[in-house]
Order: C-alpha cells, then structure tokens, then sequence
C-alpha cells in the first residue's frame, strides 16, 4: 500500500467510523441512560430509512423528507415510551429483550405489508450528488463526506446537551438516581420520554441520512443493530465520547482488517471488542 | 378415578376416529399425486419463492391441472430460508404429508440439507433455484434433478466474455459464501484458460456491505475490469458505491446476472449499461417464452421472472418423467431415464440435462437498460457443468 492509498484508506476509515456513530449514539443514550436493552433500534434505523424512502418519494426531496421524518421519529419515540417502555423501567432486562425483539418483528412485518419485499433506491439530493477526483482513477461522493460533517455536528451537540444544559444535567442525575430526581420535583416521566424520543429520532434520522448509500431493504436494521451494540460496549455504555472513539475504532479496525488481515475481516471488530472488553471490562469510557 | 377412566375413553374414541379420518382422506388422495413444495414465503428470498411456485403452477394449469394424466396435490411448507430449521422441514413433506415428489428451494445450504433428506429417503427431489455445485456434483443422484445453474456456470460464461473483451488482469470480489466463491471459481476457469489472469481475489464477510476499503484496493491495482458476486440489497449498494467512486469510468464491471435482477429500479441511473451473464434475459424472442409471459401475466398481474422459469421447468420436467410412465409413480427408474433423456421447451429456450442432472443450456450476456436486462448475444451455447466429484 502506497503513502496515498493509506491516507484515503484513512479517510474511509473516518468516513465509516461517523456513521457507524451516528447509528450507534442513539443507542447508548437509551441503554445507558435508561438502562433499557433496546433490541429495536436497528428497527428504527429502518424505519427512518422507509420514511426517507416514502417522504422522498412523495416530496421530491430527500431534505424536506428529513424535515418531516424528524418531528415524525420524535413523535413516535413518544408515543412508543408512553405506551411499552414506561412499563418497564422497574422491570427484568429479559422483559425488555421479549418486548424489543417483539418489536422487530412486528415492524418488518408492518414494512412487508405497506411497501414490499424488494430493494428500493433513494435517490441522494442533486446539490450533494457530485464526486471530488481523488486520483485518475478513484473519487470520492460529496455525499459521504457531507454525512461525515453531519456526524461531527451532532456528536458536539449532543455532548452539549448532555454535559452543558440543564436539561442534560436532570438527563445525567437521572440515570443515576431516578427516584431521588423525583423527589426534588423534576418529572423524571416527562425526561425519560424526551429521551427515548431523542434515541428514536437518532436511529431514525441514521436511517434517512444513510439511506440513498445503503438502498433500503428488508432486514436492514439488523446489522447495524449489532455493530451499534458492539460500539456501545467498547466505549463504555451511555458515554457520548465513548461512542465516537469507539465508532472510529470500529471504522479503522474494519477498514485496515479488510486491506491488511482480508482473511479475517469477520472476526476482526469482535477481536477488538474481545480485547477492550479484558482491559477496561467497563468499556474504554466508562461513566464515572 | 371414575372420571379419569372415562376422560380416557374419550381420548381413545378421539384419537380413533381421527386415524379413520386419515386414513379415509388418504384413500381419496391416492389418485393425486403429491408434490411438497418447500420454498420461502417470508423473509428476504419471500418474492422468489413465490415466483418459483406461480410459475410451477403456472405448468400444471396449461396442462388442465394433470400431469402425465395424474391430478397434483400440493404440501406447501415455509422453509423461511433458515438453513437450521432445513431438515426438519423437510422431514414434514417427506415423512409426515409422504410427499412423492420435494420441490425446493432458493437458499442453498436449506436445498443441501434437503438434498440429504431426500437422498436418505430415495425421494424424488427437483431444485429450482439453488445454485450450490455440490447438487449436481458430489451429492449428485439419481433422485435429485435441477431445473436452475449451477453457481459456476454463469461465471464460466462471464469469464470468456471477460477475455473476449481483451481484458488480461482482473480483481474479482465477492462475499466469503459458497455461491459467491464458486461463481468466481467459474470466472477464473474461464478467463485463465482464455489467457487472462485474476491478479487478486478478495472476499468480504456475508453480509457486510461497507466497500470503500476494496474500491480503493481496486483503484491502487488498475485491473482491466473488476468481476463480482452479489445480489439483492448488497448488489445495488455496490454497483452504487462503484460508480459514485467513479471507477465505472476506467474500469468495467463483469457480474452474473443475479447482480442485476431484481436491482435496477433501486440503483437508479447507476445501474445502467451493465454488462451480465445469465441463462435468462428479457427480450429473449421466442413463441415459447411469448406465451409464457402473457399467461403469467394474465394470471398472476405482475412479470415472470428469472425464478418462475425454474419453477415453470421443474413442472415441466416432472410432467416428462410421469409421461412416459403413464402417471405410473411406482415405476421410478423408468421415469428419471425419462427426465434424464428430456428436451425440456423452456421459455428460456430449449435445454437438456447433464449426466448429473443439471441443465446444459445457454447463457445470454445481458445489457442493463431501463428496468430491463436486454439480450446482447447468446455468450456461451449448450454450456454445462463439468459436475467435478459427481460419480453417477
């Protein structure tokens, strides 16, 4: 490999690595923050990419599809913690496994029967559609590098408003002490909502953004769902920064095992995983 | 104690009026012959499984139901392409509905596990999709018929076009699965002995679909074209990606036609003007495939595709065999000699089978316009599998 060929080996890496954070923060919002195992998030994830693939379809645009999808995504987060999650806080995590995995099926089941079986294209917006010459033979889509910019963006504002509103601080003292946060008058039932509705919106808004590179297909959601609970575990659960080192980690060990170890670019993201998890068994990041 | 007694009783009154009802529908049905078609009905392969089995009776219904003069009853089970669960499922069509005939199915490694089921139990098995090469290859049988390709067969034919085209140096690239390794084992047979030389085979894990590290490997590398392995949603994501990289400029894009069948709509502008080979295409001109797809239209309100011809054929190589032993199922040797020695009128044109029961038949190089997957030419005429570690 060439000095060249490294340095856009790199910037694949960085490129994979943000979205893999962007799929992977809504998750370690609502498990480490609510402690709540949330197997549908890669269901999410899929919902948000048929919602793109459907507002698009009808708008015209991708942009005014996302402008919808999120305040959709915010709404159904809402109403799915009103109406399933808010009964299991107290409960058995294998409760919310059954419930989670239940979820999943009977969202691939909703897809199966209002759009189809088949793979679907969304097409990515005009203003973003060009490539950038990387040499004479290879380019690189405006496209990914804009969902990159995206990734920075939101993982400063969500560390923003965790570590610097007020509303982050109830989110923090939450996760540490429910009832004691009640008690001081905050309505925890009201945060835990906005939460949940915020990690919804999350995988939902990975889903739309991701969507004109993936297509959208049945059974998507489940394989970023594991890669999102790999990247969780390495960066310590409910950690922002821990979710974006390890997202970056995951992105160069995948990239860099698929060029250098190809014979075992399976294994690789779960070897590190192995790893990290016998160093710091808490995750690199672990909440203090 | 009383109450125990008589609830049994019960029970056994029950349990022997169900036999005699089994045992009166089984009479009915013995002039039926029964055909278990074990295919997806839900999951990823869902729409393949039920093109297979609309074109299977599609067959039956312009034969007036019959065939070989014997009405067709179906078992119909969900094999959910779930290769764990394939076994057992299909035990359900042979030992408990004790079908004559196992149809099945798109998945291979659920078509190898039945293949074993169906040679342990001496049933007559057809394969109307599942391309493994061990099929018609080491577990090769005198029971076991494929009405499909082989996973090498279109990659040999897309290998002699490759070198035709005066490619020398190609980088193939495909999911670490059998259907993918042996299709680009197909591609290099061809291509080397044509003179050219795969300079690098890579594979990723089944099914990551992240592929900027390998165009980026391709890009460094300069081959003359790329040769790749992949279907359904990781397919139109990677002709995606490989044009969005601009790599499509420089360097052509070989593939067996599952990468564009099914796809085109999703890749959009991406997917045209590309070159597959398969033993199906769209625009293939014959009265045979006319008919086929204005009654498969008339019928089934959508258009047949590559895997209602395999099920169209499995119907009709059934129907060969039972001809010539007038409906006759006991007379099993007779029949398989019968379908071994077919001419089966497919609307994919004429074919016949190999030695190991796999159809020799030709492949079409295909163009990618619209949503359609246009013929080109005939690439490779009557072609067939070499059936390595067959012994039949």
């Amino acid at each position: 490999m060439d000095f060249y060929s490294f340095l856009i080996q790199v910037l694949n890496s960085v490129q994979y690595g943000l979205l893999l954070f962007l799929v992977a923060s809504g998750l370690t919002l609502v498990f480490g923050i609510m402690g709540i195992i949330n197997l549908a998030h890669g269901a999410f994830y899929m919902v948000g990419a048929y919602m793109a693939f459907a507002l698009s379809s009808l708008t015209g645009n991708l942009f005014t599809a996302i402008l919808l999808g999120i305040p959709l995504s915010l709404v159904f987060g809402a109403f799915l913690e009103w109406a399933l999650f808010s009964h299991l806080y107290k409960r058995d995590h294998l409760e919310q496994v059954l419930l989670t995995y239940g979820l999943i099926l009977i969202f691939e089941e909703l897809r199966s029967l209002l759009v189809d079986d088949e793979v679907h294209g969304v097409a990515i917006p005009d203003v973003f559609s060009a490539s950038i010459a990387l040499n004479d033979t290879l380019s690189y889509p405006v496209y990914r590098l804009v969902i990159s910019a995206v990734c920075i963006v939101l993982a400063i504002g969500l560390y923003f408003l965790i570590q610097r509103t007020r509303l982050g601080m109830m989110i923090r003292a939450g996760s540490h002490d429910r009832d004691m946060v009640q008690s001081l008058g905050i309505n925890i039932n009201l945060i835990y909502r906005t939460v949940f509705a915020l990690g919804v919106t999350l995988a939902a808004f990975a889903g739309m953004l991701a969507a004109p590179i993936s297509s959208v297909f049945p059974g998507m959601g489940g394989g970023v769902l594991i890669i999102s609970f790999v990247i969780v575990v390495i960066g310590g659960i409910g950690s922002v920064w821990g979710a974006l080192f390890a997202a970056l980690l995951v992105g160069f060990a995948d990239t860099f095992g698929k060029v250098l170890l190809p014979d075992f670019a399976g294994a690789i993201v779960y070897v590190l995983m192995a790893a990290v998890l016998l160093w710091r068994p808490e995750g690199i990041f672990k909440k203090g | 104690m009383k109450k125990q007694l008589q609830s049994l009783k019960r029970i056994g009154f029950t349990v022997g009026m169900t036999a005699a009802l089994a045992a009166s529908s089984l009479a009915q049905a013995e002039d039926k012959l029964k055909v278990g078609l074990m295919l997806p009905a839900t999951g990823t392969f869902a729409a393949l499984g039920t093109a297979i089995t609309n074109g299977f009776k599609q067959y039956v219904a312009e034969s007036g139901g019959k065939l070989g003069g014997r009405e067709i009853e179906y078992f119909v089970v969900d094999d959910e392409s779930d290769p764990a669960k394939a076994t057992e499922n299909a035990n359900k069509l042979v030992k408990r509905d004790h079908v004559d005939v196992l149809v099945g199915t798109v998945h291979s490694g659920v078509a190898l596990a039945m293949a074993k089921v169906a040679k342990e139990s001496n049933t007559l098995f057809i394969v109307p999709n599942a391309g493994a090469d061990e099929l018609t290859g080491p577990l090769c049988s005198p029971n076991i018929f494929r009405t499909s390709f082989t996973n090498w067969q279109p990659g040999y034919a897309m290998g002699q076009v490759a070198a035709a085209k005066k490619a020398k140096n190609v980088v193939t690239l495909t999911w670490k699965y059998a259907a993918g390794l042996q299709s680009v084992d197909g591609f290099k047979e061809a291509f080397e002995k044509a003179g050219g030389k795969v300079v690098k085979e890579m594979t990723l894990p089944f099914p990551n679909v992240e592929f900027q590290a390998y165009l980026t490997e391709i890009a460094s590398i300069k081959p003359d074209a790329v040769y790749v392995f992949f279907a359904g949603a990781g397919a139109t994501k990677f002709v995606k990606d490989y044009v969005a990289a601009g790599l499509n400029k420089t360097i052509p894009l070989y593939a067996p036609g599952f990468l564009t069948d099914g796809t085109l709509e999703a890749m959009g502008d991406a997917g045209q003007g590309l070159l597959t080979t398969l033993h199906y295409a769209d625009g293939i001109k014959n009265a045979k495939n006319d008919a086929f797809r204005l009654n498969y239209a008339k019928t089934y309100k959508s258009q047949p595709d590559v895997y209602a011809v395999q099920g169209y054929d499995a119907a009709q190589l059934l129907a060969a065999g039972l001809k010539a032993v007038n409906g006759d199922f006991s007379k099993r040797a007779e029949m398989v000699k019968a379908m071994e020695a077919a001419k089966i009128d497919s609307p994919r044109g004429a074919f016949t089978l190999s030695k190991a029961h796999n159809p020799v038949q030709d492949f079409y190089l295909r163009k990618s316009e619209g949503r359609d997957n246009k013929v080109l030419e005939i690439s490779a005429k009557a072609l067939a599998d070499p059936a390595r570690g067959c012994k039949m």
